[in-house]
């Protein structure tokens, strides 16, 4: 099969319009008799489910926390982009796009990303509409800040809870059409497979997480709003229920699964405790505005802090090494994740990590000299002559805390440490997966009927994310562009009717799920489920993690099929099928992250340059930084699974670049 | 990470294998307890031993563990979320409890909050009372006026973004000694009484969702104050004041 | 109103009641309270003060309403306490096993119903020590300053009269009620220790009740906002300590120094 992205004709900036004047649509009347599933509830699930809603479509949602309002979305701190200019800082949709573009290293499609800069502002119109309270000036007019990687300030927020914000006020759009009975909200219920007839995905099969019951659901299109996998490396920023599941079974079932290994590594988490650890916390990006990174310059000052016997404010200022300032003097600290985060690994690697833990890894966060700045800003504007540098500290303090109050406080509770006095300890850490199921320009999976939005997909971001831009393009996806292109599917379907439960496609996914369930559960093995993804999560983070050759990523295949061997030999599900069973739900997902980190792997070995978020050490230039290899790589790598990840069969959708040109990132 | 050391504690936990049958606290030593674990990667140690021993691992409800999502609950040493204020059960640390201390671990307890199995309860009466009115009746049409065109004074702003930011977690009615869930009710309600676009539903929406709070089970207000308390995002008294206003205006008028 | 229904229905409205019974109570002792301090007047002029008083308050028209008002506001308050009490504890019908409320409120704001009930039991002593007696039981009478002459209500003293069933008779004429000495039942009640410490108990209850109920039903009406609520806090706390103390100092003081 070959891939049909099915971007419009025309110009750039008229595709969309042109688009959706051409497509068909579904009358009111007719979308009274069409059912559609939405897999996920966070920004993309959520805001898909409560628009067809709307449109008239009946809906069926699904989602494994116990309300929509949990879906991880609501962990998202800093941001929501939008091409408002509302600072006049001379911002527009073509730069939103471009900068998009260029930040995702130039892996991404065109057309979807100068859509989502196009709809960005319709976002933020729908947000304030709908009660979202962003922060607002004084003049009670919206507020702005920035983000790494660009040179405007077009991120919306609302304090460090922005996701919190987007996805209540998805939520209470949900909520109203819960309440008419347009949508069935099913909570507690797992999909664990989709349904084809005919070819067309036509239904799910899920599990009710309370009882246990393996039921059907029929429906004429399925969406999945499942969000990414970045817990395939067990530690990361997403909920501990995060998964690949939905997205998985999908793959199985006919869907391409596209560019598996573009991950994103947040440069700024708070670093591994202990071998108990369970999840890696993030602080947001922002914190970079203010804060400044460094490693102590002698490796014996490195041991010394490491061994408690020097402390961090000890060390001169000579002997310290800001290396973000010293390798990127014109961006500094806040230069994109991606390379931010290779940089502390660099260092770390090298021996200048200033944790005690295993494997050393962690660097400074330090606020003192903006503390001092501030204080010293305060006084001035204060009138205060000849402060003391205890008032200024003091002043400089409060600033701080008004900035980043919230976070300093989350970072002490985990840490116990007080970030004012001593410099906060971050690494980078697992946080977004860029990749996801392939889409076309009108989010179609490669079956037919079945479509993918948000973090599941992998249209928009290319090979990098941009700070801020996993909101905008989850709420892009279920608000402005999912509820129109499904039209365009479900036109044929306005005499099609219910789609029966009892046809032997459903009884054949139903049983293929149930047996697998008993397979898990009657297994009688020695290790917990947590043992086997935590094994996965080492070798991932080992070999296919920040930094990626030939010789890891091929041990890596072979050591994720054998340990996914050893899972089904070896793996101990107490309780039963038909009850809660919270073991038994983790054990499916991790069946499912044992497949897809193969896959992850190969795709990570079969790319052969560097780009964004994928760092192959073969491929860099003599300053370290990341080697594109344009001519060969210019393509989207959609996998099409075959029975095994390791058959999985590569088709390749090229890139074409005709608004802008390829260049080499630079922030130097 | 500061000096961390082990400890061993007993925990009673509730077991209680359905919604049906009748609980009981059970007793278990934990030996070698991180002071760095939070609370929950605490549970999953204890959680790893039982599976390795053959026995049924404790059910709990987490998810973001960040302290964000609002899933975690647990009634722990006699408070929601344990000790401390402003935190969250995930957010908690060992290094908040004494070697050789006791730990009694129990679920959120309401009529409204049924226990679904040990220490899960179910909390979907939360969602019922947003359904009746937790929302701003707006299509999705793209076009909605711009979003600049209504400038919002920022007291109301960061009022209302302050009550917005509950978590839906249920340690208000947990705290409270009549289960009560007026301080989730009335977060919603100010924040959409704080800003324009709320205004228009506004007397429908504090009566349909008090009235709804009450249908669930929720008991009536005794202002004890525990809920500002023991809230892990401090949303404060005066929307609770917010919504009786609310709800006096609108019964008096509607 | 359609939703007149859930009006009777609503635990809000509930509220409402409570505090507006509440807050007219709180007025309430605030008069009482001034009627009571006439006591620590001494010799004759005060005992006269007081009956005289006394007989304002039973025979006032207006005041007879508002102590109508009074003993309904009791009464509802007490109802719909009992009321509220009881859904209180639907709420909840499985409890902690370990719980350590008093780290998030204070106790007597978890404790109304008992105090409620204390108070309920006191009141109910009161009136029958002092109102019942005034009203229907034997009670000396007052008596001019020399000693020899009864009183009639309005405070004329009557030479040469003298006290039939109730009523001042001279020279066989009923010249209508005689003014009864409220004062001296007053000061014999408080002599028996017993009595002095039950007052004192039931002001103490009061005190701990108010210290959460006048903050509350500020807060059942919306009031208790902004600037105001910390306001209304120390006022209230002003209040819960203040009036309850003036009013069982009394009872102290008459037993000791009559």
């Amino acid at each position: 099969m070959s891939l049909d992205s099915k971007i419009p004709e025309g110009p750039l900036k008229d595709k969309w319009t042109n688009h959706k004047n051409n497509i068909r649509l579904v009358n009111p009347a007719n979308k009274r008799n069409i059912d559609i599933i939405v897999v996920g509830t966070g920004l993309a699930g959520g805001s898909a489910a409560a628009t067809l809603a709307e449109l008239g479509y009946n809906v069926k949602a699904f989602c494994y926390q116990d309300s929509p309002r949990r879906a991880h979305s609501i962990a998202a701190q800093g941001g929501i982009n939008a091409a408002k200019n509302y600072q006049g800082d001379g911002d527009s949709t073509y730069r939103l796009f471009y900068d998009t573009i260029k930040g995702g290293d130039y892996r991404s499609r065109e057309a979807n990303v100068y859509r989502l800069a196009e709809v960005s502002a319709n976002i933020i119109d729908q947000c304030v509409a709908q009660g979202v309270p962003f922060a607002r000036d004084y003049g009670g007019l919206l507020d702005n800040r920035s983000f790494g990687g660009v040179l405007v300030s077009r991120t919306f927020y609302a304090k460090g809870q922005t996701g919190q914000q987007l996805l209540l006020g998805a939520y209470s759009a949900m909520n109203r059409q819960i309440a008419k009975g347009k949508i069935q909200m099913y909570n507690r219920h797992e999909m664990l497979d989709v349904v084809l007839v005919d070819g067309k995905a036509r239904g799910i099969i899920a599990r009710n997480l309370v009882t246990g019951e393996i039921e059907r659901h029929s429906a004429h299109a399925v969406v999945l709003g499942s969000g990414g996998y970045g817990n395939v490396f067990f530690l990361s920023t997403n909920a501990m229920g995060s998964n690949v599941t939905a997205s998985w079974k999908a793959h199985k079932k006919g869907a391409y699964f596209a560019n598996p290994c573009y991950t994103q590594i947040h440069p700024t988490c708070i670093p591994v405790h202990g071998t108990q650890q369970s999840k890696l916390t993030l602080m947001s990006e922002s914190l970079r505005n203010d804060g400044r990174i460094w490693v102590p310059k002698k490796l014996e000052d490195a041991q010394a802090v490491r061994e408690g016997k020097l402390k961090p404010v000890d060390i001169k200022e000579e002997d310290r090494d800001y290396y973000l300032e010293r390798r990127y003097p014109s961006f500094g600290n806040l230069v994109p994740r991606d390379v931010a985060s290779r940089a502390a690994k660099e260092r770390c690697d090298a021996g200048f990590g200033v944790v005690n833990n295993d494997t050393k890894e962690g660097v400074f966060l330090d606020f003192s000299s903006a503390i001092l700045r501030y204080g010293k800003e305060e006084a001035n504007v204060k009138g205060i002559e000849n402060p003391s540098d205890e008032k200024i500290k003091e002043l400089g303090k409060k600033v701080i805390e008004n900035k980043y109050g919230n976070l300093f406080e989350m970072y002490q509770q985990i840490t116990d440490e007080n970030p004012y006095e001593t410099p906060m300890k971050i690494y980078p850490a697992v946080h977004y997966t860029m990749g996801g199921i392939w889409v076309d320009y009108n989010l179609m999976t490669t079956v037919p009927g079945l479509y993918a939005t948000g973090e599941c997909n992998f249209s928009d971001h290319g090979a990098n994310r941009l700070g801020a831009s996993a909101l905008m393009q989850g709420l892009a996806d279920g608000y402005f562009v999912l509820p129109y292109t499904i039209g365009d599917y479900l036109a044929d379907d306005i005499r099609t009717g219910p789609i029966p439960t009892d046809s032997k496609e459903f009884e054949e996914a139903e049983n293929k799920v149930t047996d697998e369930l008993n397979k898990l559960i009657n297994n009688n093995g020695s290790k917990s489920v947590d043992y086997f993804h935590k094994k996965l999560g080492l070798i991932m983070w080992n070999k296919v993690g920040m930094a990626r050759n030939e010789k890891g990523l091929k041990e890596a295949i072979q050591e994720i099929a054998e340990l996914r061997e050893e899972f089904y030999k070896d793996v101990r599900v107490p309780g039963e099928l038909n009850e809660l069973n919270q073991e038994l739900e983790k054990a499916g997902r991790v069946a499912d992250f044992l497949e897809l980190g193969e896959l992850f792997a190969r795709d990570a070995l079969e790319r052969e340059e560097s780009c964004g978020g994928h760092f192959r050490e073969e491929f860099q230039t003599e300053e370290g930084e990341a080697l594109r290899k344009d001519d060969s790589y210019t393509y989207v790598a959609a996998w099409e699974y075959t029975g095994k990840p390791s058959e999985a069969v590569l088709h390749k959708e090229d890139l074409k670049f005709e608004n802008v040109e390829l260049k080499t990132r630079s922030y130097k | 990470m500061s000096a961390s050391n082990n400890i061993n504690i007993t925990l009673k936990v509730w077991r209680q294998k359905n919604a049906q049958s009748k609980g009981q606290l059970e007793s278990y030593d934990l030996k070698n307890v991180s002071t760095d674990s939070s609370f929950l990667e605490m549970l999953d140690q204890l959680n790893e031993e039982l599976i390795n021993e053959g026995k049924s691992p404790v059910t709990f409800d987490h998810d973001c563990r960040e302290g964000i999502c609002g899933a975690c609950s647990l009634y722990i040493n006699g408070r929601p979320h344990g000790p401390g204020n402003r935190v969250t059960t995930c957010q908690l640390h060992m290094r908040s409890f004494k070697d050789g201390e006791t730990i009694y671990v129990e679920p959120w307890r309401a009529a409204a909050f049924p226990v679904i199995k040990d220490l899960m309860t179910d909390r979907s009466s939360f969602d019922r009372i947003q359904h009746a009115g937790g929302y701003v009746s707006v299509n999705t049409s793209g076009n909605t006026q711009d979003a600049n065109a209504l400038p919002i004074e920022k007291e109301n702003a960061d009022k209302a973004f302050d009550a917005a930011t509950c978590i839906g977690c249920g340690a208000c009615v947990a705290a409270c000694k009549n289960a009560s869930a007026s301080l989730f009710v009335a977060a919603k309600v100010s924040q959409y009484a704080l800003l324009p676009q709320g205004q228009v539903e506004a007397k429908d929406r504090v009566l349909n969702m008090v009235k709804q709070a009450q249908k669930e089970g929720f008991g009536p207000c005794s202002n004890t104050g525990a809920c500002e308390v023991e809230c892990p995002k401090g949303i404060s008294l005066e929307n609770i004041a917010r919504m009786n206003r609310e709800y006096l205006a609108a019964s008096l008028s509607k | 109103m359609s939703e007149a229904k859930g009006l009777i229905k609503s635990h809000t409205v509930k509220k409402y009641w409570m505090a507006a019974t509440g807050l007219f109570l709180c007025i309430f002792l605030i008069g009482h309270l001034a009627g009571n301090l006439q006591l620590f007047m001494d010799g004759y002029e005060g005992r006269l003060q007081f009956n005289e008083y006394a007989v304002f308050m039973t025979t006032n028209p207006a005041v007879k309403l508002l102590s109508y008002l009074t003993y309904f506001s009791i009464l509802f308050h007490a109802v719909d306490g009992l009321v509220i009490t009881i859904n209180n504890r639907k709420a909840r019908p499985q409890g902690y096993a370990y719980s350590k409320p008093g780290e998030n409120s204070i106790w007597s704001s978890r404790n109304m119903g008992i105090l409620g009930t204390v108070i309920l039991a006191y009141i109910i002593v009161h009136m029958q020590n002092f109102w019942y007696i005034y009203k229907f039981g034997t009670t000396p009478f007052m008596m001019s300053e020399d000693g020899s002459s009864p009183l009639l209500k309005d405070g004329t003293v009557v030479k040469g009269g003298s006290i039939e069933n109730g009523d001042v008779v001279m020279a066989g004429e009923n010249l209508g009620p005689a003014m009864r000495d409220l004062y001296e039942i007053v000061i014999q009640g408080f002599q028996e220790p017993l009595l002095v410490a039950f007052y004192v108990l039931g002001m103490i209850a009061i005190a701990f009740h108010l210290m959460h109920g006048f903050q509350s039903g500020f807060q059942s009406f919306g009031l208790k906002s902004g600037k105001y609520g910390k306001l209304i806090d120390k006022v209230g706390l002003a209040y819960a300590i203040i009036v309850p103390l003036l009013f069982a100092v009394i009872p102290v003081y008459l037993f000791m120094i009559k």
